[in-house]
């Protein structure tokens, strides 16, 4: 006999799930943490290396790096003076609850208060994929072009922050700001944005006082 | 890769459902995708074949149902299906606008013989 069972579930709910649990365990502990995306070379692991000396003797930091080979970027986090995981996912494209409840327990997170979770260079799939972090950013660059929010609506709605990096190149390359922003507004309004450059350090200070402040450190001052 | 990971979760979530009613065998699925979740359907049915095998899903058949993306603008109230590189409103080319539909990635369904 056929029969119709209706299911009507999305398709990722095992991983939502998982990735609820991750957020319980973070939030158990009082760890804050952000799930930084972009595509390959955007400047995700310069950013971190830049909030790693920012907020060195402030805040008690680590990073969980995703990268399909190698650990060239857990290596730099490391050095640049944080606690980090390297996970190689072997060909995945992106991460996904699973593999960051499996990289959880390599950490202390009661000695830690920040948690970035640094994605694989990916415009497409880390966007489906929750891990259970607190908020997501996005870090797009100038030399990607400015028609990447069309391109990639997924990626610029499900961010709670939007890094521009590398203005320093705006002279050089032909980037119509307006026309970016405005599909960023589009996809997601009033989504804050900062523009600077890991390579000269303009904008860095505001980027920094802003992850500060999502760590509620009250009596945080960036020192200049 | 993509396509593999949620391939294991589309037969895993089938399983599920197919276990409490002793089904011998799952003979269709249908799927609900919105434009916006970037799945491709001929990539999803190529990993079914694989991840579907010696299990009661095996040979069943994926049907997907598109949802193409409909924006709600916020200023002028009227709906509008966005184009390519023209995500504001054809109307009054407000750029405040509310996801209407799009958005869905969900197993709707699934048939079972027993």
């Amino acid at each position: 006999m056929r029969k119709r069972i209706p299911v009507i579930e999305n398709i990722l709910s095992a991983n939502d799930q998982l990735a609820r649990e991750n957020r319980k365990k973070l939030d158990q502990a009082g760890v804050f943490s952000l799930n930084f995306m972009a595509s390959p070379g955007a400047g995700k692991t310069s950013l971190i290396e830049h909030i790693i000396k920012g907020l060195s003797g402030k805040v008690r930091l680590a990073v969980i790096d995703g990268d399909v080979a190698t650990s060239i970027d857990a290596d730099r986090a490391q050095a640049a003076g944080a606690v980090a995981v390297q996970i190689n996912t072997g060909g995945e494209c992106h991460l996904d609850a699973v593999m960051i409840s499996g990289a959880l327990p390599q950490l202390d997170l009661t000695q830690i208060d920040l948690l970035i979770v640094e994605n694989v260079g990916n415009l497409i799939c880390p966007s489906s994929f929750q891990l259970g972090t607190h908020k997501s950013v996005l870090i797009a660059s100038i030399p990607e072009g400015d028609d990447k929010p069309y391109k990639y609506p997924a990626m610029y709605r499900g961010v709670e922050a939007l890094v521009i990096n590398k203005i320093d190149l705006l002279p050089y390359i032909p980037f119509d700001m307006e026309y970016f922003r405005r599909g960023v507004e589009v996809l997601n309004p009033g989504l804050i944005t900062f523009p600077l450059s890991c390579q000269t350090g303009e904008g860095i200070e505001d980027w920094i006082a802003w992850v500060a402040s999502q760590v509620n450190i009250s009596t945080y001052q960036f020192e200049h | 890769m993509h396509e593999l990971s949620v391939t294991e979760n589309l037969l895993e979530l089938a399983l599920k459902h197919a276990e409490p009613t002793q089904a011998n065998r799952i003979t269709d699925l249908y799927l609900v995708i919105g434009q916006l979740s970037s799945i491709v359907d001929d990539s999803v049915q190529f990993y079914w074949d694989f991840v579907s095998k010696d299990t009661l899903a095996e040979g069943a058949r994926l049907h997907f149902k598109r949802i193409p993306t409909e924006l709600l603008c916020l200023d002028c109230n009227k709906s509008y299906l966005p184009g390519e590189e023209q995500l504001s409103c054809p109307y009054c080319d407000g750029i405040r606008v509310k996801i209407l539909a799009g958005n869905e990635f969900r197993l709707e369904a699934i048939e079972i013989e027993n």
